[in-house]
């Protein structure tokens, strides 16, 4: 096995049962996370983005199911089916929050406003380590120092109400470093931060990932975050993955039509009221409605008959690509 | 089109500001000081975008010009057929004419519509209030606009949460548009919405204006789109506008600090582009107490002495023969 992966997902399931409808929100996806790297995931609501990172995590909702592929954990101790641990047993347990950790999307709602900050981390440090209280108490005033929180003594009695968004999100994320995990997962960590603030935890997160040899896993839709940030990009759709490679490979020679129509369609910074933004046609179809074969064929300018079938995966020079006109979009490009 | 500027809105020195009450015989204790002191005007025909972060004071405003919210001082002269006239000094039945030239969009499309109304029902209110007596001739009018919008005419009796969120957001532009409004305050209009959908919206509202005659105020966060769809872009921080120009110049020539880090701090889609990222420390201060002086200078890389204690203005200045204004100290040296 590849020693530089430590997580990887292969042709992963997940189905969510609701009114005797099947919602298949991830219908056969793979991917590596690489050591010390980031992997953005980007795609549009929908497509399967978060129900990956709470598959992998166990973390699904009731209706919901693995009912196939797997997610295997590359320990140092030895490779680990995290796809058939027990959701709550104690192996996942011991897994969760100190070798695989999470940042959600909304740092209101994702802290418990009647303890406080510095409860919450020492309560994750105690779980994972032996500490003591006072110890914890340190480690966690410590880390609260780290994420560049002032007066960090003071505020980690604080409760959350007392902190401002941004401030909310560091501790989230001081929280999920806490017992310095291998793999961190974050779901749209600055969707509702402002962009200054964005920035900052952009910095944070990269200074952390340097430090601690920590592999990142950042969920997005935004086109610009991933040029900043990722080192490999995954594209979803409709829950596939359309497109893989490294950031270079995908942002400039996208060869998936929908990566391509994605990146057409956005404005970009600097180049003023002269661009060409071109829409992507139709709308996202409904999950429980979906298309024939290529999930994007409806809405796709290069759409034939063998469309009609699900491409399979080709892979060149480590760039993944599920659609069967990938020669013709590379050419157009 | 605007070439000869003719001011269709103009604003003296607006200030809204919301009381804070405590105690139990709800004493007033302080301000939360959202829009403090703008001074603006905006062309016939143009689209201007208002950028800034979160608490801000930028909806503040959109809603102030709309007289949804009431400001506490300042005017705002707007062009009635060649008479300007003050919007807040307008009696009751003149503001009702008022509001038919003056429009808005909301920014979540999912609960700006009725759920218990058909677009139909929904649509119809406005032009039941301006005069539209027949059912025949409002069903056409709004026939015509949900075609305008890219909508079938069919929908009109459909539900809103038959819709998506795409849908809903062109029924919002529809629903702004029923009047035959001059202006429109676009809060947010396409933050909500995935990206290739914001694309379809933001083509949409340009043809629009263009076929229509219509002025936008823009009013986002994104800063991508507000160049992509505005003529001049004002940038606000605390309250206040720190810069005015152009969207050409905005981006090419900078003048104030927090604008340049506010740029910076966009990611950009275009790996060929990186630049070098400001970034500021600490958060955006209070609107209740702001910093005395510059209320930028707290976070500002580049702050001197003056300002702490000395509140900058906005002054003209000109950038490829236009006109560009920013309130910074440290341009005012030059």
């Amino acid at each position: 096995m590849n020693k530089d992966v430590v997580l990887s997902v292969k042709n992963l399931k997940t189905f969510f049962y609701t009114n005797q409808r099947c919602n298949k929100a991830v219908n056969g996806v793979s991917f590596d996370i690489k050591r010390g790297k980031t992997l953005c995931i980007v795609g549009e609501s929908g497509c399967g983005k978060s129900v990956t990172a709470t598959s992998i995590m166990r973390l699904l909702p009731k209706l919901s199911r693995i009912e196939e592929g797997s997610i295997v954990y590359h320990s140092d101790n030895g490779d680990i089916r995290l796809d058939q641990l027990k959701k709550n047993g104690k192996n996942m347990r011991k897994i969760r929050g100190s070798e695989i950790a999470m940042i959600f999307q909304d740092p209101m709602t994702s802290l418990n406003p009647v303890y406080t900050v510095g409860f919450q981390i020492i309560e994750n440090l105690k779980n994972h380590n032996k500490m003591s209280k006072r110890e914890a108490k340190e480690e966690a005033t410590r880390l609260l120092r780290d994420m560049g929180i002032p007066l960090p003594e003071q505020r980690v009695d604080e409760y959350p109400h007392q902190y401002s968004g941004g401030m909310r999100q560091r501790a989230m994320i001081a929280m999920a470093m806490s017992c310095s995990p291998k793999v961190l997962i974050a779901d749209e960590p600055t969707t509702a931060l402002d962009v200054t603030i964005q920035a900052q935890i952009f910095e944070l997160m990269d200074k952390l990932k340097k430090e601690n040899d920590t592999a990142v896993m950042m969920i997005t839709h935004d086109m610009g975050v991933v040029a900043e940030m990722a080192d490999d990009v995954a594209v979803m759709y409709m829950g596939n993955v359309v497109e893989n490679g490294s950031v270079d490979q995908v942002l400039r020679n996208p060869a998936h039509p929908y990566t391509k129509a994605l990146l057409d369609s956005i404005p970009v910074l600097g180049c003023g009221k002269d661009q060409v933004i071109e829409p992507i046609r139709g709308v996202t179809p409904d999950p429980f409605d979906r298309p024939i074969g290529c999930q994007f064929g409806p809405r796709c300018d290069y759409y034939t008959e063998k469309c009609e079938t699900m491409p399979d995966e080709i892979t060149v020079d480590g760039h993944m690509v599920r659609c069967w006109h990938y020669k013709e979009v590379l050419k157009d490009a | 089109m605007h070439k000869e500027k003719e001011v269709l809105l103009s604003l003296r020195d607006v200030k809204t500001y919301f009381p804070i009450k405590a105690g139990v015989i709800k004493r007033v204790v302080g301000h939360v000081k959202a829009v403090d002191g703008i001074t603006i005007n905006i062309y016939r025909g143009e689209t201007i975008g208002l950028v800034g972060e979160s608490g801000c004071g930028k909806t503040t405003l959109g809603k102030s010009i709309l007289q949804l919210v009431e400001s506490s001082a300042g005017e705002m002269f707007y062009d009635f057929d060649g008479e300007m006239k003050d919007l807040k000094k307008l009696s009751k039945s003149e503001l009702n004419d008022a509001r038919k030239k003056l429009q808005i969009v909301f920014q979540d499309p999912h609960s700006s519509l009725n759920p218990s109304f058909s677009i139909f029902g929904s649509l119809q209110e406005p032009l039941k209030k301006f005069g539209v007596k027949s059912k025949a001739e409002r069903e056409k009018i709004i026939g015509d606009l949900l075609e305008a919008v890219n909508l079938r005419r069919e929908y009109m009796y459909r539900y809103p949460h038959e819709f998506s969120g795409g849908q809903r957001q062109r029924i919002g532009i529809a629903r702004a548009l029923c009047v035959n409004p001059e202006l429109i305050v676009c809060d947010e209009a396409v933050s909500a919405l995935d990206v290739s959908i914001q694309a379809q919206v933001l083509k949409l509202m340009q043809k629009i204006k263009e076929e229509r005659n219509l002025t936008y105020i823009f009013i986002t966060h994104d800063l991508s789109v507000v160049e992509y769809i505005s003529d001049r872009i004002a940038v606000m921080y605390l309250g206040r506008i720190v810069e005015l120009a152009y969207a050409e110049d905005l981006y090419a020539h900078t003048k104030h600090p927090y604008t340049r880090a506010l740029l910076s701090a966009i990611p950009v889609a275009d790996l060929d582009k990186k630049s070098k990222r400001i970034i500021l420390e600490g958060d955006v201060p209070s609107p209740v107490n702001p910093p005395s002086g510059c209320p930028f200078h707290p976070r500002c890389p580049e702050a001197i002495e003056r300002c702490k204690t000395d509140v900058p203005t906005l002054v003209e200045y000109e950038t490829n023969g236009r006109t560009h204004y920013a309130s910074c100290h440290l341009l005012e040296k030059e």
